[in-house]
C-alpha cells in the first residue's frame, strides 16, 4: 500500500497552522481566563454567580473552598459528595498553578506559597488593577458586588476581562 | 346507544391521555401531596409564600420575590447580579422537571429566605402556583 504523503503533510500543516491561529486569537485578547466548560460545574457553580475561571485561584484554594460548602461566602452550597468531588478534580486540573495558563501566574503573584486564597477579589494584582475604580461605581445598582465581573467585563462569561 | 358508546370512549381516551402525559412536575406534585397527607394543593397559598416577608431567614433575602421578582412570568436576579429564569412554566417550559433539582432549590431557597426547609405541603403548593403562571 502506498501512504499518500503528500495529502498527509499538507493536512497536518494546515491543522498545526489553525492550531496556532486559534491559540493566538485566545492569547491575543488580554486577560483570558478559559470560562468552564463542563457543565456540571457550569450548572452549579454558575446558577448563583459567574462560574469563576478556575485558572483565576490556585488549587489549594478550590480545594479548601469545595471543603467548607456549608458556609459558601455567608451561603449553604452544600452538594452530594459525588457531585463535589466531580466539581473539585475539574477546578484543581484547570487551577491557575496548574500549569499552561498564561495570565494566571501575573493574576497570582504575590500569593503566599502555601496560601488558599478564597475571594479572587482580593488577590493583591486583582486590587492594584481595579485600584482605579471609584467607590461609587461598585455601588451601583448594576454592579452591587465586586463578584459581578460581567457588570464591566462585558465577554467574562467568554473568558475575556480586558479594560 | 352510538352516542353513548362515542362519548365514554371519548373520556376513557382522555383520561389515559392525562395518564401518560403525566410528566415529573405531576408526579412531584402528587409526592408532596402523599407526604403531606393533603387531597388538594393551593396555588393561592402558594402565591402567598412567594411573595410574603420572612424574618427568619438572612435579612437581605426576606422573600423568594427579593431574587426572582415580583413578576413570576419575568426574570430574577441573584444578589451576585446573575440573571434567573422566570419562575412561570408558561415562559420557561423547561422548568421543575428535574426532581433532584428542584429539591436541591427548595432546600437551598427555603433555607436562606425562611430561616428553615419549606414543608412538603409549601413545597405543592408554590409548585402548583408557578406551573399555573
Amino acid at each position: 500500500m502506498r501512504i499518500p504523503y503528500r495529502p498527509l503533510a499538507i493536512g497536518l500543516v494546515t491543522l498545526a497552522f489553525s492550531a496556532l491561529i486559534l491559540a493566538r486569537a485566545q492569547a491575543g485578547d488580554r486577560h483570558f481566563f478559559a470560562p468552564v466548560t463542563d457543565p456540571v460545574v457550569k450548572e452549579e457553580c454558575g446558577s448563583c454567580h459567574l462560574a469563576f475561571a478556575p485558572s483565576m485561584l490556585p488549587a489549594r484554594s478550590w480545594q479548601r473552598m469545595m471543603g467548607k460548602l456549608d458556609n459558601h461566602f455567608g451561603d449553604n452550597a452544600s452538594l452530594d459528595p459525588a457531585t463535589a468531588e466531580k466539581i473539585t478534580s475539574y477546578l484543581v486540573a484547570n487551577a491557575g498553578d496548574a500549569g499552561g495558563q498564561r495570565y494566571s501566574s501575573k493574576l497570582l503573584k504575590g500569593v503566599a506559597t502555601g496560601a488558599a486564597p478564597q475571594r479572587i477579589t482580593e488577590l493583591p494584582k486583582w486590587v492594584s488593577e481595579h485600584r482605579k475604580v471609584p467607590d461609587w461605581e461598585w455601588r451601583h445598582k448594576e454592579v452591587r458586588t465586586k463578584a459581578n465581573c460581567v457588570a464591566c467585563h462585558t465577554a467574562a462569561e467568554q473568558g475575556y476581562y480586558e479594560e | 346507544m352510538k352516542n353513548i358508546l362515542v362519548v365514554t370512549s371519548g373520556i376513557v381516551a382522555m383520561i389515559l391521555s392525562t395518564a401518560t402525559l403525566a410528566g415529573p412536575r405531576e408526579d412531584l406534585l402528587a409526592q408532596y401531596a402523599a407526604v403531606a397527607k393533603v387531597t388538594s394543593l393551593s396555588a393561592a397559598r402558594g402565591q402567598t409564600l412567594h411573595t410574603q416577608n420572612f424574618s427568619g431567614g438572612k435579612p437581605d433575602t426576606p422573600s423568594c420575590t427579593t431574587c426572582h421578582g415580583k413578576d413570576t412570568r419575568g426574570a430574577g436576579r441573584t444578589l451576585t447580579g446573575k440573571t434567573i429564569e422566570p419562575v412561570a412554566v408558561s415562559v420557561t417550559p423547561t422548568r421543575y422537571t428535574d426532581p433532584a433539582k428542584v429539591e436541591k432549590w427548595f432546600k437551598r431557597n427555603c433555607t436562606e429566605v425562611l430561616g428553615r426547609e419549606c414543608t412538603p405541603q409549601e413545597k405543592g403548593d408554590w409548585l402548583t402556583f408557578v406551573i399555573g403562571q
